[in-house]
């Protein structure tokens, strides 16, 4: 059986929007973890855990040189910050949200 | 000497973040100029949602169109920054530089100063020249023609060259209105070292520079503490960045010492990727950005050497924001506590949605529902399933969009009328009923921004 982690344990994150699109920067505390990153927050868990979104709304963009890796997702905003009538139409709490998503460890 | 001259015996150029937006703080861009001797001192406090609000006061004549906060931070730092011969740069001037300007002007006055240069960047506006036919919303491909007759402003996304002509007449100020924030210190950059505008990696070299230091307390550790795994000493006192820029781009970032926050590797990372889409290719109107070559090196503690962009031409395009009609929101809330909290809070979602639709006929899907301390950052959790934990004490928001400020207006008083007709023991009730300007981007042609200098003394 394997186990999972909390993203959160091993991850630190920053949530930027641009228009009507979300942009996670996930950065692992130890660059070690970084392959493990990659491959355990794919478009398919990341989609689920933001809402029940399509996978082919979020892109991940690894930089390995840097140790971070840029998550883009498409249309996760309901218009954006100026027309979103949700209390954060930024969306900048959903980078504490997905700290708390689980991948296989 | 010109102002914006390199004076370091290093041959660096030592520019200052004095605000990240529009809401910052005051005090640590005063302990910058103060203790930080700078070269230049930059305050970005325009996004796209500032821009909306200023072309609103503006058009409502109900406010200045430019920042609000404009004369009190230029205010604060404008004596030391004259007496020292530090370069002011904003794009403060929002939906009206001229107006922005002129205010500052009035401060400069006010203070005693005999002499100062106020150089204001305009043409950004590009509402009369849009073609609405020729072009299209960015995220949904839209054409503008759809949005005919409701657009209130279009601002183009102006580079560093406007900023760079406005430096070439020796001011003390720079009041501009929609530039890109990175060009707020890209354009003092290439004004001192007189970098070619084909120089694509020295461009990318410090633009990034610029980037990193555009949301000011946010490079030093302000948006980042969060338990003991990321401690940040002294966040009431968030010391602001600067760094010492090379002639090659490159650079040494530090901020004062003896200031909170920190500075490192981490701090680093997060905001060096913070609202980049494609980390190989960032569109900026000077230089296309690639990040995934950038080292970040620690020479000590809190203080950072970056270098390795690279850049690559820039877009045809420029970017464009379009502000929209959006009309009125109106938002109400209610809070619960207690056994049963969450089943009442529920309850006066259900009453509000059954009240929309038989009393007012209207769509109860128009309601935007969400319970704060379970869901509200989670929008599309609605009001959650029977399974979710009760929490000690939640509280109902609900918000509807509407062009009538009439239907705006119901929602509230239906969330105040829960009072005494809805569930029990409901209280702190807050309404408010707000005009809205919705944003949408664009691009253009870049001749249709004629960006012009004015200099007011």
């Amino acid at each position: 059986m394997s186990r999972s982690i909390v993203l959160g344990d091993r991850v630190h994150c920053r949530f930027g929007d641009k228009g009507n699109t979300g942009l996670f920067v996930l950065a692992p505390y130890d660059l070690r973890d970084l392959d493990w990153l990659i491959a355990g927050a794919t478009p398919e868990r990341l989609a689920a855990f933001l809402g029940g979104m399509e996978p082919s709304q979020v892109r991940c963009h690894p930089c390995r040189q840097l140790g971070a890796m840029v998550v883009e997702v498409r249309d996760l905003l309901a218009g954006g910050v100026t027309a979103s009538l949700a209390i954060d139409a930024h969306g900048k709490t959903l980078a504490g949200y997905l700290l708390s998503m689980s991948i296989p460890s | 000497m010109r102002r914006n001259a390199i004076k370091r015996p290093d041959g660096t150029l030592r520019i200052g973040a004095g605000a990240g937006f529009a809401g910052d703080r005051i005090d640590p861009a005063v302990e910058l100029i103060e203790h930080g001797e700078l070269d230049v001192l930059a305050f970005e406090t325009l996004a796209e949602r500032t821009i909306a609000l200023a072309q609103l006061r503006r058009r409502s004549k109900s406010g200045a169109g430019f920042d609000e906060r404009l004369t009190q931070r230029i205010g604060a730092v404008l004596a030391s920054a004259l007496n020292q011969r530090v370069l002011l740069i904003t794009n403060g001037g929002a939906a009206d530089p001229r107006g922005g300007g002129l205010a500052v002007r009035q401060v400069a006055r006010d203070l005693g100063c005999a002499s100062c240069r106020i150089a204001v960047v305009t043409g950004d506006d590009v509402l009369d020249r849009l073609d609405l036919d020729a072009s299209a919303a960015l995220d949904t491909g839209e054409p503008l023609a759809a949005y005919r007759g409701r657009i209130v402003s279009a601002n183009a996304y102006l580079g560093a060259a406007p900023l760079v002509a406005a430096l070439d007449s020796d001011p003390n100020i720079v009041v501009a209105g929609r530039t890109t924030d990175i060009a707020l210190f890209l354009a003092p950059m290439i004004h001192a070292f007189g970098w070619s505008s084909d120089d694509w990696r020295t461009l990318a070299g410090g633009s990034v520079v610029g980037h990193l230091l555009e949301c000011a307390g946010q490079l030093t550790g302000g948006y980042f503490a969060d338990g003991d795994r990321k401690r940040v000493p002294r966040l009431a006192r968030l010391g602001f960045p600067y760094a010492d820029v090379n002639r090659d781009g490159t650079a040494r970032f530090a901020k004062v010492a003896g200031s909170g926050g920190r500075l490192d590797r981490s701090t680093c990372l997060e905001q060096l990727l913070y609202e980049v889409t494609d980390p190989s290719a960032y569109l900026t109107p000077d230089v296309t950005i690639d990040f995934r070559a950038v080292e970040i090196v620690e020479p000590a503690t809190d203080s950072v050497v970056i270098s390795g962009a690279n850049g690559h031409p820039p877009p045809a395009t420029l970017k464009a924001s379009i502000g929209i009609d959006g009309g009125f929101s109106g938002v109400g809330a209610i809070s619960y506590a207690g056994l049963g909290c969450l089943g009442r809070a529920r309850l006066a979602g259900e009453i509000l949605r059954e009240r929309w639709a038989e009393i007012y006929r209207r769509d109860p899907d128009q309601l935007h529902m969400s319970l704060i301390g379970m869901n509200s950052a989670t929008p599309w959790k609605g009001l959650g399933t029977s399974e979710d934990a009760e929490p000690p004490e939640v509280r109902l928001r609900v918000a509807v969009q509407s062009m009538r400020h009439g239907e705006a207006q119901d929602l509230a008083r239906e969330v105040e009328g829960l009072y005494t007709n809805g569930p029990a023991a409901g209280g702190g009730v807050e309404t408010s009923v707000r005009e809205t300007v919705a944003i949408i981007s664009t691009l253009i042609p870049r001749q249709l921004v004629e960006p012009r200098i004015e200099v007011l003394e």
